[in-house]
């Protein structure tokens, strides 16, 4: 396939993948995805443990090789971006990591500015403004002189967030962002992303494993069966009961709630 | 600073999270250092078994600087001053590569050693010894042993420098390097309960760490200035690898190539650095770790301040190992060891009741 396609002006894919083949240990996780997500749409990738939720995350924000088949982001394949491009379409938030030295809270929010002015020795005023709305965005302008290394769990997801927001990038790839946050801030950050996606076009893919906080947030979702085989497509079409209880390894139900859809695990017998 | 800055009543006594305060800030600090660092040589030129009296500082220089020192105080001069600039050198190579191992292996415990490379010097130089070569084979031998277990290192190590390490893997590049380090410290063993006794003294030293037979090089500084000035350059980087480690290339890092350039780096100047010295322990640990503790984790301040830091401290150490037991030489690492392993002890546990 040529890599220059034509695309049309408008909704052409932020990011697709051909024939995309993910693997570990000799275990298939993912066979032969054909996938895509224009601007605007909110994915939430579903799936067991270890049917590869995280690899598949890594390997769209080009931090893992996959076993076959081709990514692209905004029509380019991914070995064709330089590091410092590519810095400036995606974003990428791993699963909480520990902090081996005591920067301050706002240093790891510049840090995700590097791309803005990467030639430049020390961030501009323009990054410290970014940094700052980020970390007001995410409630945690008050930490910002705070060593990393004394925050609690929530407080450094909710850092790590904003440094993500500062990076204000197309595309948001996120591993578990709810991790470790109360149920307030869990609210209030799916609200946040939604608001992305809806008012300024980004386009969001996070793995969660709670499916009532992404219910209303959520357009679209990816579920990984575990087995190489997956199902994608607008939340309407791909959440349902059947598919999901096959997903998840585990029946749940579907229960409508004030106008509002809960899933709900059936109770073991 | 005349930018208004909406961070400022946020900072606190750190002070400088604005560019431009962390730019002068960062200024500020070098300065202060680059004045200690001229007095700590100037303090090693006058100490000593026979003191130099400061009034005759200015024409003992003058001599040294016309080519011909005469006098008794300009002799002692140059000899001091080679000492204690042969001192700055070893001791600010130490502090740099200690900041860079540590950021490599993103583990403030590491040490430019904890890789091995001063095993392999100590092999190379041990081996030099015993085959009663001269002082420059000695050197030679050190270096390139040194070279040999980086070379080694890096060819087994070669995956891990490239893709960083996986989150709960213990990383390759330190299993090997403190295996390979195990293995010279066996050669070692080996070659001093072979040596004859005469030259066993001259090997325990080496060991140690000593800068009595250290003379002016110019390479050292070369090495020195030339990491300094590449390190300089990359503060950033090596900021967001400190930071985030592989992830740091969903920033915009190259994070491959400038894993393999700390490494090249930090290697060199332990290679150097053990060349002129021998394994001086404790500077490459200490030192990073201070000065993070007194001025903050950014590695665009954090690498000339440990330079500078680190080159104060060896020079001073060296000046108490000639003085304290005068006319009595103490090799300059145990003073180093000595008074490494109280301070930091103290801040370990003093960061720690935090």
């Amino acid at each position: 396939m040529n890599a220059n396609y034509d695309r049309p002006l408008f909704g052409y894919p932020v990011i697709d993948t051909q024939s995309l083949k993910l693997s570990i240990a000799g275990r298939t996780l993912v066979d032969r995805l054909e996938w895509q997500a224009r601007p605007g749409e909110c994915w939430c990738v579903i799936g067991r443990n270890g049917a590869g939720k995280t690899t598949l995350l890594r390997t769209l924000a080009g931090l893992h090789q996959p076993d076959g088949g081709r990514i692209r982001i905004d029509g380019r394949q991914l070995p064709e971006w330089s590091q410092l491009a590519l810095a400036r379409q995606r974003a990428f938030l791993p699963q909480a990591k520990s902090d081996a030295f005591g920067y301050r809270v706002i240093d790891t929010v510049l840090a995700a500015r590097y791309s803005f002015h990467a030639g430049n020795r020390w961030e501009s005023d323009s990054d410290h403004d970014a940094a700052l709305a980020a970390l007001l965005a995410m409630g945690v302008d008050g930490l910002a002189q705070r060593d990393v290394r004394t925050l609690s769990g929530g407080e450094r997801q909710r850092v790590a967030i904003a440094a993500m927001l500062a990076q204000d990038s197309a595309l948001m790839l996120l591993d578990e962002p709810a991790n470790a946050l109360d149920l307030a801030h869990q609210v209030s950050t799916m609200a946040l992303l939604s608001r992305l996606c809806r008012e300024r076009q980004k386009t969001v893919l996070m793995a969660v494993h709670d499916l009532n906080l992404v219910h209303g947030i959520a357009t679209h979702a990816l579920l990984l069966m575990g087995d190489g085989q997956w199902h994608a497509g607008p939340v309407a079409g791909v959440m349902t009961a059947e598919l999901l209880g096959r997903c998840l390894g585990h029946p749940v139900e579907l229960v409508q709630h004030h106008g509002r859809v809960l899933y709900v695990a059936t109770p073991c017998a | 600073m005349d930018t208004p800055d909406k961070s400022a009543k946020m900072d606190g006594k750190n002070g400088g999270s604005g560019n431009n305060s962390g730019r002068g800030r960062a200024a500020l600090i070098v300065g202060v250092l680059l004045v200690a660092a001229l007095a700590s040589v100037l303090l090693a030129c006058v100490a000593g078994s026979v003191g130099v009296p400061v009034a005759e500082l200015a024409s003992g220089l003058a001599e040294i600087l016309r080519g011909q020192p005469e006098s008794l105080p300009a002799v002692l001069l140059e000899l001091r001053l080679a000492r204690a600039l042969a001192a700055f050198a070893t001791g600010a190579s130490l502090a740099l590569a200690g900041v860079m191992m540590q950021t490599l292996l993103r583990n403030p415990l590491a040490d430019p050693y904890v890789l091995g490379v001063s095993s392999g010097a100590s092999v190379g130089a041990l081996a030099a010894m015993l085959l009663a070569g001269a002082t420059w084979m000695v050197d030679a031998g050190a270096f390139c042993g040194a070279a040999a277990i980086s070379l080694l290192l890096y060819l087994l190590a070669r995956r891990d420098l490239r893709n960083g390490q996986a989150e709960g893997r213990a990383p390759l590049i330190l299993l090997t390097g403190v295996i390979l380090a195990a293995g010279c410290g066996a050669l070692v063993t080996l070659m001093l309960s072979l040596a004859p006794d005469t030259s066993l003294r001259g090997m325990v030293f080496w060991l140690m760490g000593d800068l009595s037979g250290a003379q002016t090089a110019w390479l050292p500084w070369l090495v020195l200035l030339v990491v300094l000035a590449i390190s300089l350059r990359q503060g950033r980087p090596i900021n967001l690898l400190a930071l985030h480690d592989d992830a740091a290339a969903t920033l915009g890092v190259r994070v491959g190539a400038l894993r393999k350039s700390l490494f090249v780096c930090a290697t060199l100047l332990t290679a150097s650095a053990v060349t002129s010295a021998g394994s001086i322990g404790f500077v490459g640990l200490i030192v990073p770790h201070g000065c993070r503790f007194a001025f903050g984790a950014d590695h665009r301040v954090l690498l000339p301040v440990a330079m500078l830091a680190g080159g104060i401290f060896l020079v001073l150490a060296d000046t108490l190992a000639r003085t304290l037991l005068a006319p009595q030489q103490l090799p300059v690492g145990a003073v180093t060891a000595l008074i490494g392993v109280p301070v930091f002890l103290l801040q370990l546990h003093q960061l720690h009741r935090k």
